[in-house]
């Protein structure tokens, strides 16, 4: 029973770690453009601000 | 924190999203598609000067940008990379983010979160754990529930409070009272080495209803936007001429009374005036429903929203703002508008029903087993049991799921639905009333190349395709094959037609006393009605008689023509020469009949009889009055897809009632299991999952219909 000790806080902070994630995908506002998002992992040039 | 989130890597893009300067300007650009449109776009925009930052939204077809340069110049750029925009309101920018959008959704992910974790523990305790173990699982559980309770489920407490504050019953009243209970009564058995604990129901209660919430909020907020976009796009600026005749684009709030106003052909008038040239031709249908266009002399009355079919005439204003004749006929069906948002919708009522009926139940739960058992303690486990399983999910999920559903596939049909009860009252009525002009007739020309031969048709396209006049458009678009002839000294007679030379002989189209006329030398060949059925308007007339709604045709212009369409529709019903009032009138009493009709009309003139209607659709082309009294617009030109329309509209509205008796059925099982005193935590676990998964998979059927 002993493992439970380390399973447990385990599974807890791995859950806190997605739940962080989520709240950091909100945050910065990335399900504002679902269809947009799928469509530029098709455009192979460099976006137009990083070029220089 | 990258490495435990594989989502994370695969979104650089998104990323810049946060690091981009705040917008300052957005334009609609309906043509963006692909992954090539947003790289030309963007591409194109970053190499202007002026330009800080462009980004398009490819969901909701925007592009928005940094920039110094103004609305126009973006405009035309956008125009030289072959992209056709829009400017869109400054207060659409901004409003994008949606703040309650995402508090509900973090809600609702904080509740997804604690759920599945709490879940993982009872697993633990329903398979077996016992004493120390269970107690000290109850306690983790407790330390993760109560503080996401306490968060997640806010917007029910919140709604729940308004609505006792005012001595009423709402759905989220038996929800909070279900979660709190069940929360603190699980919290002092923890405390206390109880057997039962309701965390895990608590809390999946919370995190089911959320999705709910948030599906409803998804719903309601797009067709917000979208009906604000339809607004935005409207032109809200005018000519005007100063003291040297030179024009100057000013916005309509800005006109004054005495101002001299330029009207381009093809523009509605911007106010009410007095025409100052010398004659026009206006197209007043959106008032009266003519068809024909009205001739007026210099000093005749101009109404604000006449179409200047003619030559770019001059008028001055002589009412401005809220007092011309379409903004005070807009604020008549404001009344009529309100009857109709007293519609209680299928899921409010239920919850009359079911709210005190619940907490009737668990009351006389607690009180027979206080009388049989004598055990306070156990009675009110068995209490908070029942109000657990009677779940709500039917009304707080399985409506939300499948309107959203239903909402969603209309958007792909090219239908937006505004209102949130408009499918349930489409799904009731029996007949259907359509109004005419605007409506199931564009302008245009049918079965032009029929009737003429192919020099004909060449002089014909020659003396169409200089003008812009909209019948000379129709005209063109109805001889896409046709070759133009070489026709010179081409000169447009205002309000009369075009005429021109060709191979030494007079030519001339436009309008005689026989309708549209190509006349050639002394030869005439009439070519019919300027007026074109909407496309699919015949089909959908037959299929929606085939569904048995009695289309009926309603229009202000004159009998003959009103019976001529409406026999190639094949509509026996048919009333000419109707006023607005006359509309209205029809509608009601129809309704004092017990008939609920739905309207389908565009016009100004068809505003009251739209609002009054049990259920009413507008074409995108009708004037903003009958758009906001609509409950659907129609996004596309072809009316093809209006039966679906109706056939969703029931679908959904049967899927919403199979939920219901779904949800019913579960709780016929689960009750006097829970009344009997058996309810562990583990079975109201099942009944609720089951039950919200069962209606969620069935409003998804909602997608299926052909």
């Amino acid at each position: 029973m002993n493992v439970l000790a380390f399973l447990i806080p385990v599974s807890l902070i791995l859950g806190g770690i997605g739940l962080a994630c989520f709240v950091w995908t909100i945050r910065t506002g990335q399900y504002g453009d679902p269809e947009g998002d799928a469509a530029r992992i098709l455009m192979d040039e460099t976006p137009p601000d990083e070029r220089d | 924190m990258t490495t435990a989130c594989p989502a994370c890597n695969t979104a650089p893009a998104a990323l810049r999203v946060a690091e981009l300067a705040e917008p300052n300007m957005a334009l609609s650009v309906p043509g963006v598609s692909c992954a090539a449109c947003i790289g030309a776009i963007e591409r194109g925009l970053a190499d202007v000067d002026g330009v800080d930052s462009a980004r398009v939204n490819l969901t909701q077809k925007r592009v928005s940008l940094r920039t110094s340069l103004s609305v126009d110049d973006i405009v035309g750029h956008l125009a030289e990379l072959g992209y056709k925009a829009f400017p869109l309101d400054a207060g659409i920018i901004g409003q994008e983010n949606d703040p309650a959008g995402r508090d509900l959704a973090l809600r609702l992910g904080v509740a997804g979160f604690a759920m599945m974790n709490v879940m993982l523990l009872s697993v633990a305790v329903w398979s077996g754990a016992a004493d120390a173990t269970r107690d000290m699982f109850h306690l983790i559980s407790a330390a993760i529930a109560v503080p996401v309770v306490a968060f997640s489920a806010q917007p029910f407490f919140r709604s729940a409070w308004s609505a006792l504050r005012v001595r009423r019953l709402n759905m989220d009243v038996p929800i909070s009272l279900a979660i709190l209970l069940a929360t603190l009564m699980s919290l002092y058995e923890s405390l206390n080495g109880g057997r039962h604990a309701y965390f895990d129901a608590g809390l999946s209660l919370t995190f089911f209803l959320l999705i709910g919430r948030y599906l409803d909020h998804r719903t309601r907020a797009s067709a917000r936007s979208a009906a604000r976009e339809l607004a935005a796009l409207e032109t809200q600026t005018a000519e005007r001429l100063d003291g040297q005749g030179r024009a100057l684009t000013v916005p309509i709030a800005e006109l004054a009374i005495g101002d001299l106003i330029l009207v381009p052909t093809g523009v509605r008038t911007p106010v009410d005036g007095r025409l100052e040239s010398k004659d026009a031709l206006t197209d007043r249908s959106f008032l009266t429903g003519e068809s024909d266009p009205v001739r007026l002399t210099g000093g005749d009355t101009l109404s604000a929203g006449e179409i200047n079919l003619g030559a770019p005439l001059r008028m001055r204003a002589t009412t401005v703002g809220e007092d011309t004749t379409l903004r005070r006929m807009a604020r008549l069906v404001e009344g009529a508008e309100n009857a109709r948002n007293r519609y209680t919708s299928l899921a409010d009522r239920a919850a009359r029903i079911y709210a005190p009926a619940v907490h009737l139940l668990a009351l006389v739960a607690f009180l027979a087993w206080v009388l049989i058992s004598g055990d306070v303690r156990f009675a009110l486990n068995v209490a908070i049991a029942v109000l657990i399983i009677t779940c709500p999910c039917a009304l707080g999920l399985a409506v939300p799921a499948v309107s959203t559903a239903a909402i969603g596939k209309l958007y792909e049909l090219g239908f937006l639905v505004k209102s949130g009860t408009a499918l349930e009252r489409l799904a009731e009525v029996d007949g259907v009333v359509f109004d005419k002009t605007g409506t199931v007739t564009l302008p245009g020309v049918s079965h032009l190349s029929e009737g003429l031969n192919a020099e004909q048709q060449g002089i014909a396209l020659a003396l169409a395709q200089s003008s812009t006049h909209p019948v000379s458009r129709a005209v063109q678009a109805a001889l896409p094959d046709a070759i133009p002839a070489d026709v010179r000294d081409v000169r447009e007679v205002t309000g009369q037609g075009i005429e021109g030379r060709f191979d030494g002989q007079d030519v001339f189209l436009g309008r005689t006393d026989h309708g549209l006329t190509l006349r050639f030398g002394t030869d005439e060949v009439a070519l019919g009605q300027i007026e074109a059925l909407r496309p699919g308007a015949t089909e959908a007339v037959t299929a929606l008689s085939a569904m048995h709604l009695t289309p009926t045709l309603l229009t202000g212009d004159a009998p003959e023509r009103a019976a001529s369409i409406a026999e190639t529709l094949g509509i026996s019903d048919v009333s000419a020469r109707v006023s607005p009032e006359d509309k209205h009138a029809l509608i009601e009493q129809r309704a004092t009949n017990g008939q609920r009709m739905a309207m389908v009309g565009d016009g100004l003139n068809d505003t009251a009889a739209l609002a009054a209607a049990h259920a009413s659709i507008a074409p995108s082309s009708a004037m903003d009055a009958s758009r906001n009294a609509a409950d659907i617009v129609l996004l596309r030109d072809g009316l093809d897809d209006l039966p679906r329309l109706f056939q969703i509209a029931r679908n959904a509205t049967r899927l919403s009632q199979q939920n219901f008796t779904i949800a019913t059925a579960y709780n016929l099982v689960a009750v006097p299991i829970a009344l009997l005193g058996y309810a562990t935590p583990l079975i109201a676990a099942l009944a609720m999952s089951v039950s919200s998964i069962t209606v969620l998979l069935n409003a998804l059927r909602v997608r299926a219909v052909r």
